[in-house]
């Protein structure tokens, strides 16, 4: 990490910060920088994240950053003709994904506060960890991946449709962390994904994580 | 507390003649100060990251980091080599050969010996470093004096390990030395210290290597306060499920006097425990400099800051992050530090360029190991309201009691220590 890159991403920081300010933000009010600088301690400077089991968040698209926010928050559940879902106590139920401390801090930001974020980090630039990754099983998955994710993980992962995430150059151990918890059941996929992942074996998954991760 | 100007200059022990001469000569100014300066005292997990992000969001503004330390060694994760779970403090140690290369940062290792507020001079063994604004994120001091027959050599024999390094080393061989059958003493201040749940994930880990390897030995916890303050529920749990009959919490026990040739601990005149190993963790206060520099409130333990900008409001131009600071909800943790540091870099350089400041949005994150395979943890997020620094509501709160996700925590803690060291020493 040298100077140059610091210098670049300072002017980042102010440019996004004079942007909240020109939109007329209330007083008081936090700026991105002030909000996402927080998250640094356990992702990173900037969200360049040092920790395999912690995923970066430089560079990853806005739209994934806040469903992930949102989704942790929790998103009220609603029925088949669209109504709110209630509990037994009248508070409306709210479906969430799992998390250990991430549901716990996304109940502290409002939902403007997580679009700043999602903005700050997007535009942040990405470098990929120095990582190993195993060379079958990168070739294996990038036939795989051709044939089951690039709808929605496209480009080699480097882009999302929607609100996917980018997968590209992401931490191997976060990837493959989730991807337990996907197929364990602990987090709920869309059905979408779920139709794509159901055909491939755990060591053909593993072999797409692998891929993902070498995409630099 | 406060030094006045004369009792300052005493202490400096610099040349000055009659009334009105310059309080400090020049030539005792070692850093000549030429631009805009910042001086950070104190390189641990608030001083690295103010210094950093000063530079990284104006590189115009010099900065001057004084440590006296060549390395940096994490307090958070100490426990992990106390409790046998790594071998050695080198996955806690950090330099700052990167950080300061990186982003421009004097670095100075001297000892400060003492600040002078009105004429906004820092005083090293080195000589004296002028500023325009100083933050000083010197950590905690134990305040042994209030603790009878606690003298210099005492944590030599009583290890407190509540800064990492030496002690912790110290105590893991204590504990690697105790014969099968021992008992373990850890006794614990009235809170605020630093790290609230470090002594109960202490006596965990401690519990965790005694299992294993001395199944005979007893480790007691001597808690100072009426109850659990930190995690409670899932301490109970993992003490109840995982170390009954090895482990024993005993509650309202404060220690008020030591014994170190006989490893004794005596409560308030009433009772006394005597142990194998004893690791007394004394009661604290703010850093000794900021003790000696007037910025620990009368009658208190700790600096009064602004909630925005850490500024003390004992006096102008300093900023006091870190476990030193009274900062509302704020836990004295790593991370509530990181977070500070931030907070005040931000407002440290609007103020500086005549800017509005921003106000606090911080961050907690701590986790705890039970074993060596299952961590806790407590989160928290905060801003500030009428003035004072305050938890959002209805968010943060510790893991699901259940430990369904004790396995997944352990993991990502692992993470956070490599992400928090990278931070603060690149």
């Amino acid at each position: 990490m040298g100077k140059m890159r610091s210098r670049g991403v300072s002017c980042a920081l102010l440019t996004s910060g004079l942007l909240l300010a020109a939109a007329g933000a209330q007083a008081g009010a936090s700026t991105p920088a002030m909000l996402s600088n927080a998250c640094a301690g356990c992702h990173g400077t900037h969200g360049e994240s040092a920790g395999p089991s912690m995923p970066s968040l430089a560079g990853q698209s806005k739209a994934a950053i806040v469903t992930a926010m949102k989704e942790f928050k929790g998103i009220p559940k609603k029925d088949a003709e669209g109504k709110p879902v209630l509990d037994k106590d009248g508070k409306p139920v709210l479906e969430t994904r799992t998390s250990t401390v991430m549901g716990r801090l996304a109940k502290g930001y409002t939902d403007a506060e997580i679009e700043a974020m999602g903005d700050f980090f997007a535009g942040q630039k990405h470098h990929s960890p120095a990582q190993a990754v195993d060379k079958a099983k990168v070739a294996k998955g990038a036939e795989l991946q051709e044939k089951h994710c690039i709808r929605c993980h496209v480009e080699d992962g480097k882009e999302g449709k929607d609100n996917s995430p980018i997968m590209a150059g992401q931490w191997l151990k976060y990837l493959q962390v989730q991807m337990d918890l996907y197929t364990g059941g602990q987090r709920k996929m869309s059905e979408k994904m779920a139709e794509k992942v159901k055909p491939l074996s755990k060591e053909e998954l593993d072999a797409v994580l692998h891929f993902y991760a070498s995409v630099k | 507390m406060t030094l006045d100007r004369r009792s300052f200059l005493k202490f400096l022990g610099a040349g000055v003649g009659a009334a009105g001469a310059p309080m400090i000569s020049r030539a005792a100014d070692f850093m000549p100060k030429k631009g805009r300066r910042v001086v950070v005292v104190g390189g641990g997990y608030g001083g690295t990251i103010a210094a950093k992000y000063i530079r990284m969001m104006d590189a115009s503004i010099e900065v001057v980091l004084i440590e006296r330390n060549k390395q940096f060694i994490s307090c958070p994760f100490s426990n992990y080599y106390i409790g046998g779970l790594i071998s050695d403090l080198a996955p806690l140690t950090i330099g700052y050969d990167k950080l300061t290369a990186n982003h421009g940062i004097k670095l100075v290792h001297a000892e400060v010996t003492g600040i002078d507020p009105a004429a906004k001079v820092v005083a090293t063994a080195n000589g004296n470093i002028a500023y325009d604004r100083l933050i000083v994120s010197p950590g905690v001091e134990f305040r042994t004096s209030e603790i009878e027959g606690y003298d210099d050599k005492t944590d030599q024999a009583i290890p407190h390990a509540w800064k990492a390094g030496e002690q912790t080393i110290l105590l893991r061989k204590q504990l690697e030395a105790m014969k099968d059958g021992g008992t373990v003493i850890v006794s614990m201040p009235l809170v605020p210290y630093r790290c609230p749940p470090g002594p109960y994930e202490r006596v965990s880990l401690i519990a965790h290597y005694l299992k294993q390897h001395k199944p005979k030995s007893k480790v007691f916890l001597l808690d100072a306060n009426s109850d659990v303050v930190a995690k409670k529920p899932l301490f109970m749990k993992a003490w109840k499920e995982q170390y009954a009959g090895i482990m024993e919490y005993v509650p309202s026990k404060k220690v008020t006097k030591v014994d170190a040739a006989t490893k004794t601990l005596f409560v308030e005149g009433l009772e006394d425990h005597k142990g194998d190993v004893v690791n007394f963790i004394p009661p604290q206060r703010a850093g000794a400099i900021a003790v000696k520099a007037g910025l620990v409130e009368a009658g208190g333990n700790w600096c009064p800051v602004n909630a925005t900008t850490f500024e003390s409001t004992l006096h102008k131009d300093i900023h006091v992050i870190g476990d030193s600071c009274l900062a509302g909800a704020m836990p004295k943790s790593g991370y509530s530090a990181n977070s500070q540091a931030k907070v005040c870099a931000t407002n440290v350089v609007a103020l500086m360029n005549g800017k509005e400041t921003v106000d606090l949005s911080g961050i907690n994150v701590c986790y705890s190991a039970i074993n060596d395979h299952e961590s806790i943890s407590v989160a928290g997020v905060y801003k500030v309201a009428e003035g004072k620094i305050i938890a959002v509501p209805n968010s943060g709160g510790i893991s699901p009691v259940d430990f369904s996700q004790t396995r997944l925590e352990h993991l990502y803690a692992e993470s956070w220590l490599k992400n928090i060291l990278t931070e603060m020493s690149s």
